[in-house]
This record gives C-alpha cells, sequence and structure tokens, in this order.
C-alpha cells in the first residue's frame, strides 16, 4: 500500500440555508474569500460594525442576484464567517453591506446602504479596461471575486541574491511596453513584460522594481490637460483600491479574471531569467481619500481602526493625498503583514519598497515612533525573512528619516543624500566633493554597522526629472498636469547645460550626454545598491515635468524606436552594468575602512590631481578613489576619478604593484563609441604614470595582471 | 453550449475530442475522464480542441491537472485549439504544461 485514503471531510455539508443558498458557519481564517470543497468560504472582520451582509452579483450584472446576512452562528468576536455552497467561483463577484453607526466626530462612517469591497480580495473585477470609467449607476464598482490559489510554479523559488549584487531597475508595467515601437504582441501588461525578458537581461539588471501593481483606479483624477481638456489619468497608481488584488487591466487576461495567474507567470519568467521582483508598496494611504472621497472599502468596514483621525473625526493627511492609513494599530498592522506574506508567500514576490515609509513609523496620533511595531514586526516576520525591505524614508508630513529610519538590520533606505549629492557634484556645485566621496562608499556616515547594502542609490526615480531632463531643465515644467505648474518638487539640484529644454546645439547635446554618462558611472561604481530608473538607458524625456504621475501617453511611454531611444548611451549602460558584475570590488556589503587588510593595497584610498593627495577643501571638484580586493588569486582593482570642474586636468595615477597595470575601461570625455569598453577588453594605457581627465568627465580604470605577451 | 468529451484510446495514445464550453463547472467532468486515463499506460494524450468555444481559468487548470496526474512521461498535444484560448495559455503560463499544434499537426 503506498498511501492512505482520507475519509471525507466532515465539515462540507450545508447546514441551512439563507436567501435560497445553502449555507454553514464558515472558518474565521484565513481571513478573505477561499474556495473550500463544494463552496466558498468568506471571512471578514470589523471590531466596530454591529452586523454583516454578504451580497453575491452574478458577473456583468449591477444589481446583487442574492443578500445573504450573516447570523450569530457565523460570527466570532469580530469576525463574521460563512461557507456556501453551490457557488461559480468564475462568474461570482461579491462585496459587504456592514452594519454600524455614522457618527464621523467618533470616527464612524459605518453605511449599510453601501457595498464594500473584501479588503482581502485577491481579485478586483469591474475595472479590466485601462482607461474605462465606472458606470455612474453601478452601486459597487470596485468588485472583489475569488481567485483560484493553484499554479503550477514548476519548483520556481524566490532568488535570493545578495542585497548588494543587486542592480535595480525601477519601472512602469504600462509605460514599459505601451509605446507602439515596444514590439510587444500584448504591449501594456505583465505578459508584456514578460516579452521584454531579453531586454532586461541584455541591459544587466538583476531586480525589476514595479511601480505600483496592486489595483487602483487610473480615472480618479479629475483633473484635465490644460491644453487638450482631456482627462488626466492617475498613471502612477499610488491610490490602493485593493491590497492582495493585482491590477486587472494591467493582464492581457484580466477580462477572464486571470490576472494573478498572469502575474505569477511574469514572476516565474522573470525568476528564470535570474532578475528578481521587488514591488512599490503604497500602505501610507488609500484611494478613499478624505471625507469627500468614496468609500470603496476600509472606510465603511471600520473607518477609526484603518486610518488616522483627528480627535473630532478628521482625516490626518501626511501622505498628502487625502487620508493616512493607521499603520500601528494592531489591526491594520497584522492586514499589512498578512498582504506581504501573501505577495510573498504566494506570488514568490522577492521584495517591497515602501511608498513614503516614515508613516508607517508613526503612532495612532500621527507621532512619530522610536520602535514602530509595524516595521519591526516586518523585519522580524519569518515569512518575509528573505525578502528584501526598502523604505522610502520620509513622507509628506515633514518626517525625514534618511539614515535614521527604524532599520532592525533589516531595512534598506532610498539614499535621498545620495541622489541630492551626486546631483549637485557633477553639475559642478562647489563643496561637495567631500560628501560626494561618502555617497561613493556607501554613506558610513548614515548606514555605519548596517552595511553597504542599507543604501539605495539613485540619481533619479519615477518622482522627479529623468536623468535626461535633470541636465536639460533649470525648472520644472508641469503645466501638463493641470495644476499651473504648482505641483512637483522645486529643489531638484538640475542644470540646463545653458538651454532650457529641447535643443539642436551641438555642444549642448554634448556635454548633456556626458553629465548623463559621470552620473551613471558615478551610481554604478558606488559601494550600495543601484538603482537606475526605466528609460534612462536610453534617454527619455518627460519634457521638464518633474511629477509626471498623470501622464499617460505615448509621449511618456518608454520608445524602443532606434530614432527615439539613445542607441549610444544603452550600450554605454550595458557595458557599465557589466562592469560592476565583474568587479565584486564595486559591491562588497561591508563599509570600505581604508585598510589594506595584509593586502598590497587598501581597500580604498583617495587620490588627487597627484597620488594619495586628495583635496577635500571646498572649492576642488575633483574626486579619485582607487578600490582594492583580493577575489581568491585574483586582484581586484578600480580607480574612478571625476572631475566636475570645467577644465581637464592632468593626474597622476597610484603606482601599481607589478605586474599589475591599468587598463581604461570608461572616460566620459571621449565621443561614443570610444567613452566605454567592454568589460574585460578594456585596451592598457599607454601611459601608467599619468592620465589626463576632461573638464566635466568621469574616468575608470582598472588594473590587471599583464603579461609580457602585451606589452 | 454543454461540454462534452468523446475518448478514444489506441496503444498508448489516448485522445478526447473536447465539444462546447470548459467551464468551472465541466472542469470538475473532464477533470474525471483525465483521472480514469490514469490506469492506461499512455505515452501521449491528445486534447482535440477545434469544437471547443472556451475554456475558462478552471478549464485551463485541468491541463495542469492533466499534466500532474499523467506524469511528466505523457506529452499533452493540442490539436485545433482556438487562437483566444491559445493566448490565454501562453500569457499565464499553462503552455508549460503541454505541446499546441494545428490540427495538421505541422
Amino acid at each position: 500500500m503506498t498511501g492512505t485514503i482520507l475519509p471525507k471531510r466532515i465539515d462540507t455539508e450545508p447546514t441551512s440555508t439563507i436567501a435560497g443558498y445553502s449555507v454553514r458557519p464558515g472558518r474565521p481564517l484565513p481571513f478573505g474569500a477561499t474556495l473550500v470543497p463544494g463552496g466558498v468560504n468568506f471571512s471578514v472582520y470589523s471590531n466596530h460594525a454591529t452586523g454583516m451582509t454578504l451580497a453575491l452579483f452574478r458577473r456583468g450584472e449591477l444589481e446583487p442576484m442574492a443578500e445573504l446576512r450573516f447570523p450569530e452562528s457565523c460570527r466570532t468576536g469580530g469576525v463574521w464567517a460563512m461557507t456556501v455552497f453551490g457557488l461559480d467561483p468564475e462568474t461570482l463577484q461579491y462585496g459587504y453591506r456592514v452594519d454600524g453607526p455614522f457618527q464621523p466626530e467618533r470616527g464612524d462612517r459605518f453605511d449599510p446602504e453601501r457595498i464594500v469591497a473584501d479588503p482581502y480580495a485577491a481579485l478586483i473585477g469591474g475595472h479590466e479596461t485601462w482607461g474605462e470609467r465606472s458606470r455612474s449607476d453601478d452601486p459597487y464598482p470596485y468588485r472583489s471575486a475569488v481567485a483560484a490559489d493553484d499554479f503550477d510554479w514548476e519548483g520556481d523559488r524566490p532568488l535570493r541574491l545578495a542585497r548588494e549584487d543587486l542592480v535595480v531597475y525601477e519601472l512602469h508595467v504600462r509605460g514599459f511596453t505601451r509605446h507602439p515601437s515596444s514590439g510587444t504582441t500584448l504591449p501594456g501588461t505583465f505578459a508584456g513584460l514578460v516579452e521584454k525578458i531579453p531586454y532586461l537581461r541584455e541591459l544587466g539588471v538583476n531586480c525589476v522594481e514595479l511601480m505600483p501593481v496592486f489595483e487602483f483606479d487610473e480615472m480618479e483624477n479629475t483633473r484635465i490637460h490644460p491644453e487638450t481638456g482631456q482627462p488626466l489619468h492617475n498613471y502612477w497608481g499610488y491610490s490602493t483600491v485593493g491590497f492582495f488584488a493585482p491590477k486587472a487591466s494591467y493582464a492581457a487576461t484580466g477580462r477572464h479574471g486571470m490576472q494573478l495567474d498572469e502575474f505569477k507567470n511574469m514572476v516565474k519568467q522573470l525568476h528564470r531569467a535570474g532578475i528578481e521582483v521587488m514591488l512599490d508598496v503604497v500602505f501610507n494611504h488609500t484611494a478613499e481619500g478624505n471625507e469627500q472621497g468614496p468609500t470603496i472599502s476600509l472606510r465603511g468596514l471600520d473607518n477609526r481602526t484603518y486610518y488616522m483621525l483627528t480627535p473630532d473625526g478628521y482625516y490626518y493627511n501626511f501622505s498628502g493625498t487625502g487620508n493616512t492609513v493607521n499603520c500601528n494599530h494592531p489591526v491594520v498592522r497584522a492586514f499589512v503583514l498578512d498582504c506581504l506574506r501573501y505577495w510573498a508567500a504566494e506570488c514568490h514576490v522577492d521584495g517591497f519598497r515602501f511608498d513614503l515609509a516614515a508613516i508607517l513609523g508613526r503612532a495612532q496620533d500621527g507621532t512619530p515612533l522610536a520602535n514602530p511595531p509595524l516595521l519591526e514586526a516586518l523585519a522580524f516576520d519569518p515569512v518575509l525573512q528573505d525578502c528584501k525591505l526598502v523604505a522610502e524614508a520620509w513622507d509628506a508630513g515633514g518626517l525625514y528619516q534618511v539614515g535614521s529610519f527604524p532599520d532592525y538590520c533589516r531595512w534598506s533606505e532610498w539614499n535621498g543624500r545620495y541622489r541630492d549629492t551626486i546631483r549637485r557634484f557633477v553639475k559642478g556645485d562647489a563643496g561637495v566633493t567631500s560628501d560626494m566621496a561618502t555617497r561613493f562608499i556607501g554613506s558610513p556616515d548614515l548606514y555605519g554597522g548596517r552595511g553597504t547594502a542599507a543604501s539605495v542609490n539613485f540619481v533619479t526615480a519615477h518622482d522627479g526629472f529623468t536623468l535626461r531632463d535633470l541636465f536639460s531643465y533649470n525648472d520644472k515644467h508641469n503645466d501638463a498636469n493641470g495644476e499651473q505648474n504648482r505641483d512637483g518638487d522645486n529643489g531638484n539640484h538640475s542644470w540646463n547645460c545653458g538651454w532650457e529644454g529641447g535643443t539642436e546645439d551641438p555642444d549642448v547635446l554634448r556635454l548633456r550626454g556626458r553629465l548623463a554618462r559621470n552620473a551613471l558611472l558615478l551610481l554604478l561604481t558606488s559601494q550600495g545598491v543601484p538603482m537606475l530608473l526605466s528609460g534612462d538607458e536610453v534617454g527619455r524625456t518627460q519634457y521638464g515635468n518633474n511629477n509626471a504621475y498623470c501622464q499617460d501617453g505615448a509621449d511618456y511611454w518608454l520608445d524602443w524606436s532606434p530614432e527615439g531611444s539613445d542607441q549610444d548611451l544603452l550600450r554605454f549602460v550595458r557595458r557599465a552594468v557589466a562592469f560592476r558584475r565583474a568587479h565584486p570590488v564595486l559591491r562588497g556589503g561591508r563599509h570600505l575602512d581604508g585598510r589594506d587588510h595584509g593586502g598590497p593595497l587598501p581597500n580604498v584610498s583617495w587620490h588627487g590631481v597627484r597620488a594619495w593627495t586628495p583635496d577635500w577643501s571646498a572649492h576642488s571638484r575633483l574626486l579619485a578613489a582607487m578600490l582594492y580586493a583580493r577575489d581568491g588569486e585574483r586582484d581586484d582593482c578600480v580607480y574612478v576619478a571625476a572631475n566636475s570642474y570645467w577644465e581637464p586636468l592632468d593626474l597622476e595615477l597610484p603606482e601599481l604593484p607589478a605586474p599589475l597595470a591599468w587598463r581604461r575601461f570608461a572616460d566620459t570625455a571621449e565621443e561614443p563609441p570610444y567613452d566605454v569598453a567592454e568589460s574585460g577588453a578594456e585596451p592598457w594605457l599607454a601611459d601608467q604614470a599619468r592620465i589626463r581627465i576632461g573638464p566635466r568627465a568621469v574616468l575608470v580604470l582598472t588594473a590587471d595582471r599583464k603579461t609580457s605577451d602585451e606589452e | 453550449m454543454a461540454f462534452q468529451t468523446r475518448t478514444h484510446v489506441e496503444g498508448d495514445v489516448a485522445s478526447i475530442k473536447l465539444v462546447g464550453e470548459l467551464d468551472s463547472r465541466a472542469a470538475h467532468r473532464f477533470n474525471g475522464v483525465i483521472a480514469e486515463l490514469t490506469a492506461q499506460p499512455l505515452t501521449r494524450l491528445v486534447l482535440l480542441m477545434e469544437e471547443l468555444s472556451y475554456m475558462s481559468s478552471a478549464g485551463l487548470r485541468c491541463l495542469v491537472f492533466a499534466h500532474q496526474k499523467l506524469g511528466r512521461g505523457v506529452e499533452i498535444v493540442l490539436v485545433g485549439t482556438q487562437q483566444a484560448v491559445a493566448e490565454t495559455i501562453n500569457l499565464t503560463g499553462f503552455d508549460r504544461s503541454v505541446v499546441m499544434q494545428d490540427p495538421l499537426g505541422t
């Protein structure tokens, strides 16, 4: 006998009938709607509701086909759970009517006239087509649906890449392949992204950070384009409707209710290509906005539990978007944890970047906590143990925690200091060189003891200028957003190189291209985790818009055509990423201390116009560092010099122990294609003692053993 | 249209003709048809799909069920899959369990 046949479960038979449906008291756990033998188990909780009704819809029909009030036998404390038999999960949609007081001054906003979505719904129906507005007569526009949670993973496991080995690529699922030039069969979808995996492989990145993919309503934006009069979208989607639901219109199969399968397939295919998946998650606020906003889910289930409220019942607005999720309430904390566990365990996601994460460290009255329970819980959760946790360590309420975010030796941070310093250094500001040196070696002043991977380094991100625009505009140009250019950050540390915006001037264009390469090369040789913004590798522009959250159109999507993308820059970035991969010395996990550790050279040494003589004075605009590590029998040595001065400088190179000699990997003063070599095929320097660095240029050398054949 | 199947076994090859709509209600029956084949020493299962007008999420899962139930040694071939169904199979990764052929088998 090879197995045992288990007896049939004894809890699979109905015990009563409600509204014509066979039911039995359900299981409170897990929360949400779960397929069970013969039916669906519905479980929903609220600490302040007084009653609960399950509304069942047939997909495509406006009105519910049945409403089943939960009897007392289906209630355990604040949890209502019922198994309903004989449902077809593929055509079923559902929601809840919640009884309770409407007393805003006490924080309660129950409204049994409305049907609200299940916060645990793994599918949200009703918005399968991008850009389609909800019907005005739809009593329930965001419809929960039941997902089949089985999937053939074929042995897929999270990749568990070392944090310091990551090269992150931040992308928007729709914008990445929506452009007609993308050549994908299903542009703007998870499936379209799968078609572009070869591109990502060739680029060399090993982690994609997806801007929000939780269900959101792009049509919630009420602004219009001031010139065209067209309604603007919430294109980015930092406005969650369903925390457990992948966005249906990001899936070509969303119309079949298979967005979860398509998402999982995307993760599986990316993993197969050696690429991790990090999700940009928004827990600081929801799409329900303030007291004027729509009631979608949490407000109707238990307003005062889920939201931070003022003493008179209004919404605190630390997110800048109307409401603030009450993250350190024990119930909300558990909800966030359930959500992340779901994405990690069920969907094999490798990590999370938390939008406005400083909010997650605020108490229920908004004050910052020294030991925030939510952040601690996430840091020590066993399900999330291998997940990367990355904080955007500030919020819109003025809390700025870069370098001081409660980290529990687990959290990394978007290093805003790195972004600001590298921008200022590259554009030639005075007095930034020593700070740039600190950023270059992983910001030990901020992250000493936490390791270099605590610092996610970036020059640009979705929020702000693109790299091309950073060196094409002095000022933001956000008029197209419909707010008379009032929105978006005014502090950009950008420089237009002599002309504001588009130009044909070859000198201006050449300088812009060089500054972009300088920033990229410094980023990709810095200690810490580099993050690239999708499109920066081909010179994508947003026409000076530094807050393009609502710009959904061909002018803003990634243009894949040869004429719309800078192929020279793309080659440069590919090679720079490959160079980082080839040189472990650039991505050590520990901060460099300047000691030799028994080797022939210090692990980091600083230089200037004269070797071993850095100039840290305020007027210096030259940074030169030599990194060295012994990698088994191999010497791994890289010299990076960055000159943000507008004149060339002659540099004395540090002498290398024989038989090492210098090879030139990149020199941004050179015209493409001579600006960068292929990693491993760098030309030897004719003069091993001196080298000229061009004006506003970055130079990267590597040392190799030189045999007599190569003399 | 109601879902129907017709099974034919010849040697180590089984073929099942699928007609109608394979949705969640039909999927259970179809899995039963697959399960009955596990007693046969098969090397290949051919699903004739030309008259299958619709295949839902649950129907697609039958392909994985068949793949797992019959074992990796049994090749599952889909013949004449309608384009919309084939597209969904590809996009959701279910194509990993099957081989798709056009009606002539080319």
